[in-house]
């Protein structure tokens, strides 16, 4: 290889999949080294505060696509206190000063101001795509910047973000020759949007295939514009409520029917059962259905939709399917690969119609199902133990019973069985979350089987330290950890350091471990930044009234080779 | 009037000590077999309050709590009434609360009569009739407000309605009976 000229070099390094692929070959010696950063296209960014940006785009100057992902997975659900940190700001400000060429940005669980987006707008001349999700602190007079100067956006996709409302203005800030648009998310805006500026904007985007609206859309110029985009791939619908009349359904009806590429389907907020009947023609070339808004549809609705989805890959919806529903699922939809029940009743120990039964019946319905996120009343041993004999594919594999510590509804036992068959007989298993009553038991299963698991999410579970002990020995590849609410103390967070250098990061919230159990954590590995989140306001309280042996309530640990954040707020301390 | 008196009897006496009870004969919205307390047969399997929660628990993101509107509205009919009105029954914590509401609504079309410094009941100045609170479910099958845990009656709950105790078959014991 080393007689190849570096043009060769590079070409072969194109054809490398993976990031992991170009970082391996990038450490073989200084040559590779130079002709992998130079020739690399996409930086993916896990964790932001594991390298300074502008290290990162010094080292690759010639980036197209950058993706940085900031807080971590917990502060999707409240557990990470606001102003944390994940601040969009320096990295596009570092990409404006070294990567000119940027033409992709994608950002997940940051902060980004409308500052950072004027910027961004104004320093790429040939950025195309926009993707951020869950993301904060922006509002429409950013997306409005974005509009104006990204003269060759493809892409704007805007997913679960909180979104400041300032106004429907921002849609027209797309000038008249803006015509390149590919996607267009804006489900997550709250308010309204200017329909005509919105119809006129589809009538001049002839590449347009994929568009999510708000829920402010109406029915009618849900049609005029389905009207304009007869190769559409993807829907997000406006509003279905019932207040409109049979004959704007009926009008509706009519240009659905000439969308014949039309595959997946979403939105439906709070739609009304009497829209559905309009949706039939679709139903038999969907491959993607997203009905987990629609809280008014119920069991009848749903199953009629969902037995005509012969073709259905992706279903999300809500447990008011219930388990009879899911059964119907299983008979219609046999390519499904991934589904997802959301709970309708977010209280503890709350109601739901969707127990073990209906998971067993998709099992055996759907054998390619390979992703699931299942919000359930309760489950069993045997259940588990019948859907990891009946879908040996399982990827991911997610599964809240909404009670905690819940244990198996017919035995009354712990569900470390039900879980160690799913570990033990899906081998490609990388995602596993858990809920119900487990010991130490499921964590030495999770040990010994899941050797392919990446990421793990554990809450109220275990026994003592030996649990995460044998998580931390047994998973070679795990990436990330996050525990809440279970009994593990410094003894697991020391018991094997070293791990969490092969990992991205660890989450530990109203754990056992200890103010002093951290500090050794952090003196013996000084690669890692390991964070401390006390209720308590002002790091000096920290040290003063609680004595080493206090509990941490929130403890995030990282590796980095940034050294430790200067934007961290007064109530994170890193040691 | 001969209630004060009464009145002051039975609240040192046990309810079913005589026959001319005051209590007995009030006219209230409450929970077949149950007494003041607010215990509902199921405690025991029910959360510790309808509105127990653990905070980021169950795991569902801030925008989808957030998306889902929790409002049921569900009509309301009262045997006799000219009109029907309608709750909202997500605005309810339970069915203490839901009844205390419903009384509120139709006070209009029943007398309230203050007794006591604090206490007002619903009476029919007319009839003397006593009211028990119904549901429709989702089968379309009428039922006795009460029997299951609160969220499952907010869920299968499609109207409610309050009929004449003389129209209701197969009542659940009451204290008086």
């Amino acid at each position: 290889m080393t007689y190849f000229p570096e043009e060769v070099v590079e070409h072969i390094f194109s054809f490398l999949p993976s990031h992991s692929d170009r970082n391996t070959v990038s450490l073989v010696c200084k040559v590779w080294y130079e002709v992998e950063r130079l020739s690399r296209r996409s930086v993916f960014v896990g964790n932001c505060y594991a390298i300074r940006p502008e290290r990162a785009v010094l080292r690759f100057p010639n980036v197209r696509a950058l993706t940085v992902k900031g807080k971590p997975h917990f502060a999707d659900f409240n557990l990470v206190p606001p102003d944390w940190g994940g601040y969009a700001g320096p990295w596009i400000e570092a990409a404006a000063r070294s990567c000119a060429g940027l033409e992709e940005l994608r950002m997940k669980r940051m902060v980004v101001s409308d500052e950072n987006l004027e910027l961004l707008a104004r320093s790429f001349p040939r950025f195309k795509a926009l993707v951020l999700i869950s993301c904060e602190g922006f509002s429409t007079d950013g997306l409005a910047a974005i509009a104006s100067h990204c003269k060759l956006l493809r892409e704007l996709d805007l997913q679960e973000n909180d979104v400041d409302d300032r106004g429907p203005r921002w849609l027209s800030f797309f000038p008249d020759s803006c015509t390149s648009l590919v996607s267009l998310n804006f489900a997550c805006i709250k308010g309204e949007v200017n329909s005509g500026a919105l119809e006129r904007l589809v009538a001049r985007s002839p590449n347009l295939r994929s568009l999510r609206l708000n829920r402010s859309v109406s029915v009618d110029t849900l049609t005029k514009i389905l009207a304009r985009t007869p190769n559409l791939e993807d829907l997000g619908t406006g509003n279905l409520t019932d207040e409109f009349q049979h004959e704007s359904y009926a009008k509706l009806a009519s240009v659905l029917d000439k969308c014949k590429m039309l595959k997946s389907l979403s939105g439906f907020w709070d739609a009304s059962p009497s829209c559905v009947p309009f949706i039939y023609p679709l139903c038999h070339q969907l491959t993607g259905l997203n009905l987990s808004y629609a809280p008014t549809l119920d069991y009848s609705d749903l199953t009629k939709m969902v037995s005509r989805c012969v073709k259905l890959q992706r279903l999300w919806v809500l447990d008011c399917i219930s388990d009879k529903g899911l059964q119907v699922v299983a008979t219609s939809c046999k390519d499904l690969q991934e589904l997802r029940v959301f709970p309708s009743d977010f209280y503890v120990a709350g109601y739901s119609a969707v127990t073990e039964e209906g998971l067993v019946a998709i099992s055996s319905g759907c054998r390619k199902l390979s992703s699931l996120l299942y919000f359930c009343h309760q489950m069993t041993n045997d259940a588990l133990n019948t859907v990891a004999e009946n879908c040996p594919n399982f990827i991911r594999f997610r599964l809240c019973i909404l009670e905690p510590k819940k244990p198996d509804a017919m035995t009354g036992q712990p569900l470390d069985e039900g879980f160690g068959a799913i570990v033990r007989k899906c081998k490609g298993l990388r995602r596993l979350s858990m809920s119900g009553l487990l010991t130490d038991k499921v964590f030495m299963y999770i040990g010994e089987y899941a050797k392919q698991l990446e990421m793990l999410s554990i809450a109220f579970a275990g026994d003592s330290d030996k649990g995460m002990m044998h998580v931390m020995n047994g998973c070679k590849h795990l990436r990330k950890l996050e525990i809440r609410d279970s009994p593990f103390g410094d003894g697991a967070l020391l018991g094997n350091v070293a791990k969490y250098e092969t990992m991205r990061s660890l989450w530990m919230s109203s754990c056992n471990v200890t103010f002093k159990g951290c500090q050794v954590l952090a003196s013996m590995m000084p690669m890692l930044n390991v964070e401390i989140m006390n209720e308590l306001v002002g790091s000096s309280e920290m040290e003063e009234n609680h004595g080493d042996h206090s509990k941490v309530d929130k403890l995030y640990v990282y590796r980095t080779t940034a050294g430790a954040r200067d934007d961290a707020p007064n109530f994170v301390k890193i040691l | 009037m001969s209630e004060e008196p009464a009145r002051s009897s039975t609240e040192s006496s046990s309810a079913a000590s005589s026959g001319l009870d005051f209590e007995d004969t009030a006219l209230t919205l409450r929970l077949p077999g149950s007494a003041a307390a607010d215990r509902s047969p199921r405690a025991s399997h029910a959360p510790p309050s309808p509105k127990a929660q653990v905070v980021g628990w169950p795991p569902v993101p801030r925008n989808r709590r957030n998306a889902l509107p929790r409002s049921k509205f569900v009509k309301v009919a009262v045997a006799g009434a000219p009109y029907q009105r309608k709750v909202d029954l997500e605005a309810y914590a339970g069915y203490q609360q839901l009844l205390a509401a419903l009384q509120d609504m139709f006070t209009s079309h029943f007398t309230v009569r203050r007794v006591g410094d604090e206490e007002m009941e619903l009476v029919d100045v007319v009839s003397g009739v006593e009211y028990v609170p119904t549901y429709e479910d989702k089968d379309g099958d009428w039922m006795l407000v009460g029997d299951v845990p609160w969220r499952m009656f907010v869920e299968a709950c499609q109207r409610l309605r309050l009929m004449k105790s003389s129209e209701v078959v197969n009542l659940a014991p009451r204290d008086a009976q």
